[in-house]
């Protein structure tokens, strides 16, 4: 049994080599906090770890000259919430990384990981949906830029091929009047998984009325839903009662959820559509404060 | 496989230790170190009873790797105390009872200090949050709350 492989590779090349190479599974190892309980579970059998967290690119996190970001795909939560410039640029991904577990687990939990790992449930991947984020990808082809909501393919797949890993994630200059909120509902207050996750990210013109939006659905679905109808409710609006009502119906539309002992389908698809209004009136509310 | 031979600093002292990839650095402190202080309580990341310091942040240690330390610098509760003299937490969670069996103390204490050397003027909603994954079947948390809380009034030196 017992021979797993630990490699801690320092260039993206030679992660790419050692993944590609890797008879059996290999396993990215960023926070490990998906990963080390799902090994000790027995739920996955690696043949090699790969830690990709001593390559410099996926542990640093810029903001670039146009006001965009660079994310490491291994960069912890702690650390980005650290940060004044992206926690006031874009509150709405900060608070959906944060949410991920406690202050230990936050020390840990990567965005690349919460990708990665494909729960439907996983908390920044709405949020990095709403911002317009895109994913880095590192391969035996060279590189690649995906939009985050074409990563995952279902519970626990991702659309990554063998040799492939994320090494880092853009996020785009906060836009003038843009705002953008995520929110969850969990049956407690802190570490638990999500019942439904909702992320927003819209922009205003100086009247109050909505020039474009991107609305995403986590845990309603096999993956994260990004619900165009939803956003075409309120583009064009002062998210006035009518909008509003009909963007908590493109959210309860777009549900195709799970019976579980969290909620019911009836239950997370009602929740879908509060959680679609609340979130967009917090990043509306955000998106006129600036 | 040939075990991993890592060098980490350890409560300031240079350690090293062999250890194979399925072993965590919880695994490494108590059966390779000896260093039982640190608890398994769920080995998943939930109780916190492993809380340590890994190069200045706080993590469960059950849910790193003992091959991934090589060169980093790791604090456990074994290294709060300075020799006899106990850090100003510990004496406080003895005075005022915050604690009863015991177990989930170790990791409840490296999180608190770890709290107030961030923020030595907590509110008692932060001290919740930032203990919220450290899990105490015994207590009820309040006590433990209330020991923080002093503890860090002490520290700041404010009147009583
Ligand atoms: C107690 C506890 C509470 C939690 N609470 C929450 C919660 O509230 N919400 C939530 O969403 N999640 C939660 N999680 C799950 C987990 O913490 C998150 O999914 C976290 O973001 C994973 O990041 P990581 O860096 O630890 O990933 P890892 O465990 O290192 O990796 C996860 C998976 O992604 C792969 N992977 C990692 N990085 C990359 C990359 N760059 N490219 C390609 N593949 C990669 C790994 O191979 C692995 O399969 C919790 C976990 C625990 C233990």
């Amino acid at each position: 049994m017992e021979s797993i492989q630990f490699r801690k590779p320092e260039t993206v090349d030679e992660a790419v080599k050692l993944l590609q190479g890797a008879d059996g599974d290999a396993r990215i190892l960023a926070g490990g906090t998906d990963l080390l309980v799902q090994l000790r579970a027995h739920m996955i059998d690696p043949g090699v770890i790969v830690d990709i967290k001593s390559i410099a690119e996926t542990r640093e996190l810029t903001k670039n000259d146009d006001g965009s970001y660079t994310i490491g795909a291994a960069v912890a939560g702690a650390e980005a919430h650290e940060r004044d410039d992206i926690t006031a640029d874009w509150p709405g991904v900060i608070e959906a990384w944060d949410l991920i577990g406690s202050t230990q687990i936050q020390g840990r939990a990567s965005l690349g990981g919460n990708l990665c790992n494909a729960s439907p449930a996983g908390d920044s991947v709405p949020a990095m949906v709403a911002a317009g984020m895109t994913a880095n990808i590192a391969g035996p082809d060279g590189r690649r830029t995906l939009p985050v909501e074409k990563i995952t393919a279902g519970p626990g797949k991702t659309n990554l091929k063998k040799g492939e890993f994320i090494v880092s994630f853009n996020l785009p200059a906060k836009p003038s009047n843009g705002g953008d909120a995520y929110l969850r509902l969990i049956p407690r207050t802190e570490m638990d998984i999500a019942v439904v996750g909702c992320g927003a990210a819209l922009t205003l013109d100086e009247s109050g009325t909505v020039t474009s939006a991107k609305i995403s659905l986590g845990a309603v679905a096999a993956t994260v839903l990004v619900v165009e109808d939803a956003a075409k409710a309120i583009i064009g609006t002062k998210l006035e009662p009518e909008a509003m009502s009909a963007l908590d119906a493109a959210c309860q539309a777009a549900c195709n959820p799970i019976d579980d002992k969290r909620g019911t389908v009836e239950y997370r698809t009602k929740v879908a559509g509060v959680l679609g209004r609340r979130v967009v009136s917090i990043a509306a509310n955000r998106a006129g404060k600036n | 496989m040939a075990k991993h031979h890592i060098s980490m600093t350890l409560n300031g002292e240079p350690t090293e230790f062999l250890c194979s990839t399925r072993q965590t650095l919880l695994d490494v402190l108590r059966d390779e170190l000896n260093l039982t202080g640190s608890k398994e309580g769920c080995a998943s990341g939930d109780c916190g009873a492993c809380s340590v310091m890994v190069d200045d942040r706080l993590v469960c240690s059950c849910l790193v790797l003992g091959a991934e330390c090589d060169g980093k610098t790791v604090e456990s509760i074994e290294g709060m105390a300075d020799g006899e003299n106990l850090h100003p937490l510990q004496q406080k969670f003895l005075e005022e009872a915050a604690l009863q069996c015991g177990i989930c103390t170790p990791g409840v204490l490296v999180a608190a200090k770890a709290l107030l050397e961030k923020n030595n003027n907590p509110t008692e909603t932060e001290v919740r949050y930032w203990l919220a994954g450290n899990l105490c079947r015994c207590t009820g948390y309040d006590k433990i709350v209330r020991a923080v809380m002093s503890t860090a009034a002490d520290m700041r030196g404010d009147a009583k």
